[in-house]
């Protein structure tokens, strides 16, 4: 019995080491030539450029509910001209890259997870090796690379369109003070707190393609392998962005 | 009855492979196998299912490393070298998967011209020269613009062909070429792959199950049991030497790794 919980363990730390060469190489293969510019920019477009109206919307709605329940409770205290300092904190420090990558992951995570899965399943993965083609090369560095660029980007976008959303909500329908609204902004938001969503957002990026690409490239090669690595993709990259955003706001603040 | 193995002869081994011994979790898979493909022959390797030839190819194209045991290509010995050494002997090859592993997001043309756009420095005109000429060799001229979804398995089989042969490689590999056609596509399969081995002078190495049928094909054949080479060497050498393991499995009453002993037929 000893033995098979020592199996299990070893298998465990293997398995876990063989995620972090991974995540080295393709990380060292951004760096290496030949670079692959174009894989790049497609990657770019399906992950950034077609989750644009999905993270505007999500972004708008959760400044909306900010906006909402914030004059709610700041009403309480008599302290509705604090809103807009409050909406736009929450969503740049917190709510901004965490809801935006968690977003991202769903769309484009669980996609990219299928694709690599059924390439591997198809022997596509093993036809690059063959020819030659560093198969991490040419899949994997170009989508961790449009992840770093993306996920800071759309972050942004999230923040912008929440804080309007917030405002749309918080004054024109509740009737909070509009002046201080953005007042509020301007005095109490600084460089660090921006800072501190972008850092996320970039850990954010790395960590879900990392997740996503190594459990489509490890798909096992079955009918049920493709399922399984593309909800496991999508359920251990939420996780670890979570649990992440405690350590990161922990370091950050 | 021993392995007869052919070194000299004909034409020098482009493959020699000496006491290859492969392990996965407790099976033995490969358990000391030794081979002798020469130049510009086509060798087929045969064998009962879980005998160990895919893993053998898979050793052939480097997907996988060996346990113990050298695989000499065309000269150099893989087991030895570095990634850089093992990449410029995988220029040498052409692969055809079992499956054709097409690129399902692109088109024929972009499949077939796929390893010189991305391994060569050639213009796009002698790209699309060379494509519409191999293309014509498979038999798939005008098919540049279909998808592989919008193929035939035949045809997508001819596609990746194309596509193995695209850099006029030495060495072919074949994983189960005709596995899941019916009897007209395996024989034009066949046809093709002989034509091509001859029009381009290959080495040409095939794992298939499609016996005794592909043996009309080959130039020798090399028969795997339980993870070692049971037999091997020119097709006519090998039918004659009334091998009985061999015998067996071709009358259909063979046992795998897997499975009890036959009966010996009479």
């Amino acid at each position: 019995m000893i033995e098979r919980l020592g199996a299990v363990v070893i298998d465990r730390v293997a398995a876990l080491g063989d995620f972090v060469v991974f995540l080295a190489q393709a990380l060292f293969c951004v760096v290496r030539p030949p670079y692959k510019f174009r894989l790049t920019i497609r990657q770019l477009r399906s992950i950034g450029a077609e989750s644009f109206f999905l993270v505007a919307l999500i972004g708008l709605f959760t400044g909306m509910v900010l906006g909402l329940q914030g004059y709610n409770t700041l009403r309480r205290f008599g302290s509705e001209g604090a809103l807009g300092t409050v909406v736009a904190l929450v969503l740049v420090r917190e709510l901004g890259p965490v809801l935006t990558a968690l977003m991202i992951t769903a769309r484009a995570g669980s996609a990219m997870a299928a694709e690599l899965g059924s390439m591997q399943s198809t022997e596509q993965i093993d036809a690059l090796s063959v020819m030659a083609i560093n198969p991490i090369q040419y899949l994997v560095s170009p989508r961790v690379l449009a992840g770093v660029i993306s996920f800071p980007l759309l972050t942004g976008l999230f923040d912008i369109i929440g804080i309007w959303g917030g405002w749309a909500v918080g004054v024109g329908l509740m009737g909070a003070p509009g002046g201080p609204f953005f007042n509020g902004i301007r005095q109490n938001m600084g460089g660090h707190d921006i800072a501190t969503g972008i850092y996320k957002a970039l850990v954010f990026g790395v960590v879900v393609m990392w997740v996503c690409c190594y459990k489509g490239y490890n798909a096992e090669r079955m009918a049920t392998g493709v399922s399984r690595a593309t909800t496991n993709a999508v359920v251990l990259s939420s996780v670890l962005i979570l649990m992440s955003d405690y350590f990161l706001t922990s370091i950050l603040l | 009855m021993e392995s007869t193995i052919n070194n000299t002869g004909a034409g020098d081994a482009a493959i020699v492979v000496r006491n290859l011994r492969r392990r996965f979790g407790r099976q033995q898979v490969l358990n000391g196998v030794d081979l002798a493909c020469p130049r510009g022959e086509i060798t087929t390797i045969a064998g009962p299912s879980g005998c160990g030839k895919t893993v053998l190819l898979k050793h052939l194209n480097m997907l996988l490393r060996p346990d113990a045991g050298s695989i000499v290509i065309d000269g150099v010995d893989v087991t030895a070298i570095g990634e850089r050494g093992r990449d410029e002997v995988r220029e040498k090859f052409g692969m055809l998967f079992q499956a054709g592993a097409l690129f399902d997001s692109m088109t024929v043309f972009q499949n077939v011209a796929f390893p010189l756009v991305e391994l060569t420095a050639l213009g796009r005109g002698e790209i699309a020269d060379r494509v519409a000429e191999t293309l014509k060799a498979v038999g798939l001229q005008g098919m540049e613009n279909k998808f592989p979804s919008e193929m035939s398995g035949g045809m997508q089989k001819r596609a990746a062909l194309a596509r193995a042969l695209i850099r006029r490689p030495k060495i072919l590999m074949l994983d189960e070429p005709t596995t899941g056609l019916d009897p007209t596509r395996t024989h034009q399969i066949h046809e093709l792959v002989r034509a091509t081995q001859r029009q381009f002078d290959l080495t040409a190495v095939m794992v298939s199950h499609d016996v005794p049928a592909v043996f009309e094909y080959s130039d020798r054949i090399a028969f795997m049991h339980g993870g070692k080479m049971e037999i091997n060497g020119p097709v006519e050498q090998v039918m004659a030497a009334h091998n009985e393991k061999f015998e067996l499995f071709l009358a259909g009453k063979a046992s795998g790794i897997d499975g009890p002993p036959a009966a010996v037929a009479s």
